[in-house]
């Protein structure tokens, strides 16, 4: 808790504002039934269809003339936890596999990487379609499917990152004093890595929404009626004249990614002591 | 200072494997058969250009690496095939000093958990005494304690290799390892630094090995000097006949380029000795004596032979054919 306080009392302002984005979506994705005006799925109304963002409509309807911004918010739950939830797998599976072949070097690394350049070598998409399509296309199919495919890449990362600073002294100091492997590794290695991972995790974190809306658009994911950002963003993709059904999932993706990146920016900086304090 | 030995090296030899371009692999000669014995108390001093292996000969000591071969006794016991619990018990007992200070300090934490952390991993001590220990450290260093709830970069250099002396001085080491302590300091915070280290050896009784590439500094430091060229020691002896009669030609050669202040007087300045080329690649050294591509004296048997390290002089030893006292 002390460290959460702490955390807050930064004089960051971008780091304020991404919490406070992040944290209204997460909100709107909890309340999303008391908050929509209208049901984002059975609420269809065909003669209202294509109608632009006005007072009734806020962010106007869609082909079927249901309500875009309910859409969106309801959406949300979807698409971020998809989002989260891969991130976090593929940075709990990355972190350990990259830090062990970067720690452990030779003949250990040499295997482990060229295993993860294995299943890097296989086009993203293509991957993550036969698994969810072995597995039977629902939404945690297609989670466990991105995470699959999307762990190397924090792997790699922690992999290069643990080979620069373990040539540090301090590490070298660690060993001479006679601290195990493992004692390295927690207290002096990872404590100088996550910075960057932190960083890139939330970058990632609008990629894996918007990878997630792939495989829903082409069927793997999230079914047709379901409300889902990449998936709505589809849509008004084939309707392109009725900019809004469109751009207001995409802006929701823009919203959500660049507030975890404020955060994972903050994170960075408030993990790294030589930066704190600073605004 | 007494006679008895503290580590003694016996044809320690510490290669490496390294990949060449296109996946070729090499071996790297970084320490090619060194003996030689540390008395109790002493300074050894060890110099050599850069590359030439002296950093690794004290990682070596250390048990850094897994030894390629020889034998390394310290304090009577054979330490060269330690593992597990015999390690761990031996690291309390050769500790080390880094070069770069910045480096040498774990950035995101602070200087009492630094410094908290050799008893933290040997078990030692309880709370209050920890803090009772690392106020005595900071007191021995020279170090306020105001700094222990500081972060390193909010140090200075000179504080920070304070904090560095003040790590490996925790655990009480019969002897330390001092990697070139000062030569990224200050030349004001250098002479402290080592008048630190002295006072600290009076005080502690500890044994130092000296690594360094600065000759002003090993003279004023050491009792006895190893010379070390491309992973073998060239001569060896105490300080001052380093100084005053040199023998092996590399050894010679180091001597004259230390700088000379001209303040004037009539004493003649002998002409420097230039040594032309550069070191030989490690991964592939020299036939016979490794320092024929560059020696001044070369003869027709350094290319073939190597030769050994020769007393020519008690308590002088050289590895130079021109010395070569034939039976």
């Amino acid at each position: 808790m002390n460290t959460a306080r702490q955390l807050l009392k930064q004089k960051n302002f971008m780091f304020k504002l991404g919490l406070i984005i992040c944290v209204a979506w997460i909100l709107a994705a909890i309340l999303a039934p008391v908050l929509v005006p209208y049901h984002p799925i059975t609420h269809q109304d065909m003669a209202g269809r294509f109608q632009p963002p006005s007072t009734q409509h806020w962010f106007g309807t869609d082909s079927l003339g249901r309500d875009v911004f309910s859409r969106v918010l309801y959406g949300s739950r979807i698409s971020i936890t998809a989002g989260v939830i891969t991130v976090l797998i593929s940075f709990a599976v990355g972190i350990l596999f990259g830090g062990i072949s970067g720690y452990v070097g030779g003949v250990v690394d040499d295997i482990m990487m060229r295993f993860s350049e294995m299943v890097q070598s296989f086009p993203p998409l293509i991957l993550a379609m036969v698994i969810a399509a072995a597995l039977g296309p629902n939404i945690s199919n297609s989670i466990f499917a991105m995470a699959i495919i999307w762990w190397p890449n924090y792997a790699r990362l922690t992999r290069s990152i643990v080979i620069s600073v373990k040539e540090n002294d301090y590490v070298t100091a660690s060993r001479i004093l006679g601290a195990s492997h493992l004692r390295i590794l927690y207290r002096e290695i990872l404590p100088n890595s996550v910075g960057s991972m932190a960083v890139m995790a939330t970058l990632d974190l609008g990629n894996a929404i918007l990878m997630f809306s792939g495989l829903s658009f082409l069927g793997l994911g999230v079914q047709p009626p379901m409300a889902e950002w990449g998936a709505m963003v589809s849509d008004g993709v084939l309707t392109f004249n009725y900019w809004w059904i469109s751009t207001f999932p995409g802006l929701a993706i823009f919203s959500v990614a660049i507030g975890a990146n404020f955060i994972g920016d903050g994170l960075r900086d408030y993990l790294d002591p030589r930066m704190r304090g600073r605004a | 200072m007494n006679n008895e030995v503290l580590l003694q090296a016996q044809d320690v030899k510490q290669h490496f494997t390294v990949k060449k371009e296109r996946g070729q692999k090499a071996t790297l000669y970084a320490v090619d058969g060194v003996t030689l014995s540390i008395y109790k108390g002493e300074t050894f001093g060890l110099v050599g250009e850069s590359g030439c292996g002296k950093s690794t000969l004290g990682k070596t000591f250390l048990r850094l690496y897994p030894l390629t071969g020889g034998k390394i006794i310290f304090d009577g016991k054979d330490i060269s095939r330690l593992r597990g619990r015999g390690l761990k018990e031996f690291r309390c007992k050769s500790q080390m000093i880094f070069q770069d200070p910045s480096s040498c300090l774990n950035p995101r934490r602070k200087i009492s958990e630094i410094l908290s952390e050799p008893f933290v991993i040997h078990g030692m001590l309880t709370g209050e005494e920890r803090r009772r220990r690392i106020l005595e450290l900071c007191d021995m260093v020279g170090l306020s304690s105001q700094y222990l709830e500081r972060y390193p970069h909010e140090m200075s250099g000179g504080q920070k290799q304070r904090v560095g002396i003040a790590r490996a001085l925790a655990l009480n080491p019969q002897m330390i390892i001092c990697d070139e302590p000062v030569s990224a300091l200050d030349v004001s915070i250098q002479a402290q630094v080592i008048n630190l280290l002295e006072d600290l050896q009076k005080q502690l009784s500890l044994t130092y090995l000296f690594i360094s590439h600065n000759l002003s500094v090993v003279k004023h430091c050491c009792q006895r000097i190893g010379v070390m060229y491309l992973g073998k020691i060239v001569e060896l002896a105490p300080a001052d006949r380093i100084y005053q009669d040199a023998r092996h030609p590399y050894t010679q050669a180091l001597i004259s380029a230390i700088p000379i202040i001209d303040d004037g007087s009539s004493e003649p300045v002998p002409p420097q000795i230039v040594l032309s080329g550069d070191l030989p690649s490690p991964t592939d050294p020299p036939v016979g004596c490794a320092f024929h591509t560059r020696c001044p004296h070369v003869m027709e048997r350094c290319r073939r032979e190597r030769p050994s390290l020769q007393e020519v002089e008690p308590e002088h030893f050289v590895s130079c054919f021109l010395y070569e006292q034939h039976p």
